[in-house]
């Protein structure tokens, strides 16, 4: 019982990785709207679908678009329709500079904003002045929510399971690396029985990384792999690892093998820190965290999102650890 | 200074023993102008750049690999033994990638003059030929750096040229694709401010391989 209680700790992360990552709604959001072009003069019946949203007919949400520098102008009628959709007549004024124009609407204690959703047609250099009363912007919603971004909607999800892979993978790959280097300083058996088994896991999870990553592509980018620096340096990965167990199973002799392994998985792990970490910096990528994605650094995770992505990540380290423990008994028992 | 020497004098010994059978250079050359000819043969002449410059690096790629067999897999056990109780591994290990890397560079230009030859020299017309150059040699000496402790590996298994291939084949990778940017940045005429960057990844991906070839042969060496 004392010794497993991280085994304990593992299950009740998992557990509520699964329940709160399927669990917790997005925020409400603007999924589509009728047209994207406004022209000058009044634009009548645009209809807006909202996402996850509840607008009810006896407070009417307060829609309004806003410009660049913050000007702002009100729908004169707004009606529901029902809880998903909304239609709404705005006046846009003929000196109206600008060319782009975020949708704001508002209602109950929920403040949506849909950025450069509507083209302004016709050109003309002019001020227009706001015609909507200062509002609140806050965002007070009292329901924990995941955020509502454009084009990854419900995907955001992935992040509590595609991103602890790839931790997972290196966490185990460090300590496989670890045990590689112990073995060539002290060529004790068990170093090399911590290693090759921390590998057969650690591909397992590269598995998992690629295909929970691929799911995802197929939903934001469309395609199932497209070509990426960082996605084909997961794949070069996982493919060095392959080569590794091949490796091994290709020599007979045991102590020959199992130093020729520890040398071949240094190479591989230098291979994989180049990969993985240097490469994708050094070319644009589509994939989030580089070249301007979003991801999880500081400024783009949300808190609720931080909430349930840090106990995952430890849930499956654990979850991973566990597994190699296993694997390795199992080792230790057949060589005896 | 006594790894200088151990060093040249390895280098020597690697060429007399490639003058004494010539097999081994013949039949890298052989294989690539095989492979030349059958590119001719199916495709005559080439005018797209990122064809033909496709085309020439996946035949270099696999002469390569051919070459990179042979560095390791002509040391008898005897003969090891021998260089084992004279030099150094260090100077063993430099020797061979030196070699390895001069070879390459010979089956790069030798295969570029037949390459030219049957397939059409059309799209280095407009092409930056010092760009161009630089991105064969730099190509040449990072496939050498890599297959060379690949090979030192693999020479130690039954199963040689078939799992140098799989060892080596994602490692390639990477440097194909910025070798394939540098020399269409090269066919397309453009300068170093254009290709500097990938080149430095090149120079860096070889200094790594190099530097980790360095550390971990003596490990393998030793039996």
């Amino acid at each position: 019982m004392k010794q497993n209680w991280w085994k304990y700790v593992t299950i009740i992360l998992l557990v509520y990785t699964f329940f709160f990552s399927f669990y917790i709604p997005l925020k409400p959001g603007i999924q589509n709207t009728s047209t994207e072009e406004l022209f000058k003069g009044p634009n009548n019946a645009i209809v807006v679908y909202g996402y996850n949203t509840k607008f009810i007919q006896e407070q009417p949400p307060k829609v309004f678009i806003q410009f660049e520098d913050d000007t702002k102008i009100c729908a004169f009628t707004t009606t529901v329709l029902d809880e998903k959709k909304i239609a709404f007549d705005i006046e846009i004024p003929d000196s109206t500079p600008y060319k782009l124009a975020h949708l704001v609407i508002q209602y109950a204690d929920n403040y949506i904003f849909s950025p450069n959703a509507f083209r302004i047609k016709g050109t003309a250099k002019g001020k227009i002045t706001s015609t909507c009363p200062e509002h609140n912007s806050s965002d007070s919603t009292q329901v924990v929510t995941f955020p509502n971004r454009e084009i990854l909607n419900e995907t955001i999800r992935n992040l509590m399971f595609h991103v602890p892979m790839w931790f997972v993978m290196m966490f185990l790959m460090a300590i496989s690396l670890v045990n590689s280097i112990r073995f060539l300083n002290s060529p004790k058996p068990i170093y090399d029985v911590i290693a090759r088994n921390a590998v057969k896991v650690g591909v397992v999870f590269a598995l998992l990384g690629i295909a929970t990553g691929s799911l995802w592509a197929r939903y934001t980018w469309g395609h199932w792999w497209v070509d990426d620096t960082k996605l084909n340096g997961a794949a070069i990965t996982t493919l060095v690892y392959f080569a590794y167990l091949i490796l091994r199973n290709s020599i007979q002799e045991e102590q020959l093998q199992q130093k020729i392994a520890a040398v071949y998985n240094i190479f591989a792990f230098v291979i994989l820190i180049v990969m993985l970490m240097i490469l994708p910096r050094m070319h644009d990528s589509l994939h989030p965290g580089n070249g301007g994605n979003p991801a999880f650094s500081s400024y783009d995770l949300d808190n609720t999102l931080r909430m349930v992505f840090y106990p995952a990540v430890l849930g499956w380290i654990g979850l991973s650890a566990w597994i190699l423990n296993l694997r390795i008994r199992i080792d230790k028992l057949k060589n005896n | 200074m006594f790894m200088k020497t151990s060093i040249i004098t390895l280098l020597k010994k690697e060429w007399q023993l490639e003058m004494k059978n010539k097999t081994s250079m013949a039949t890298v050359l052989l294989y690539v102008l095989a492979t030349v000819f059958i590119g001719y043969i199916t495709m005559k002449r080439i005018d797209n750049l990122t064809v033909w410059n496709a085309i020439y690096w996946i035949i270099l790629m696999f002469g390569f690999f051919n070459a990179a067999t042979k560095s390791f897999f002509y040391e008898n056990k005897a003969r090891q033994l021998y260089l084992y109780t004279l030099i150094s591994p260090y100077a063993l290990i430099i020797a061979k990638m030196l070699y390895s890397a001069l070879l390459n560079v010979c089956v790069a230009l030798i295969t570029l003059f037949f390459y030219i030859f049957l397939l059409g020299s059309q799209p280095l017309d407009g092409a930056n030929h010092i760009v161009f150059l630089l991105g064969i040699l730099l190509g040449s000496t990072t496939f050498a750096g890599v297959l060379t402790l690949l090979s030192a590996i693999s020479a130690k298994t039954n199963n040689n040229f078939g799992l140098l291939a799989i060892l080596g084949l994602p490692l390639v990778i990477p440097i194909l694709l910025t070798l394939n940017k540098v020399n269409n940045i090269a066919l397309r005429g453009l300068g170093f401010d254009y290709a500097a960057n990938a080149l430095l990844i090149l120079l860096g991906f070889n200094v790594l391989v190099v530097a980790l070839s360095y550390v971990l042969f003596p490990y393998l060496w030793r039996e």
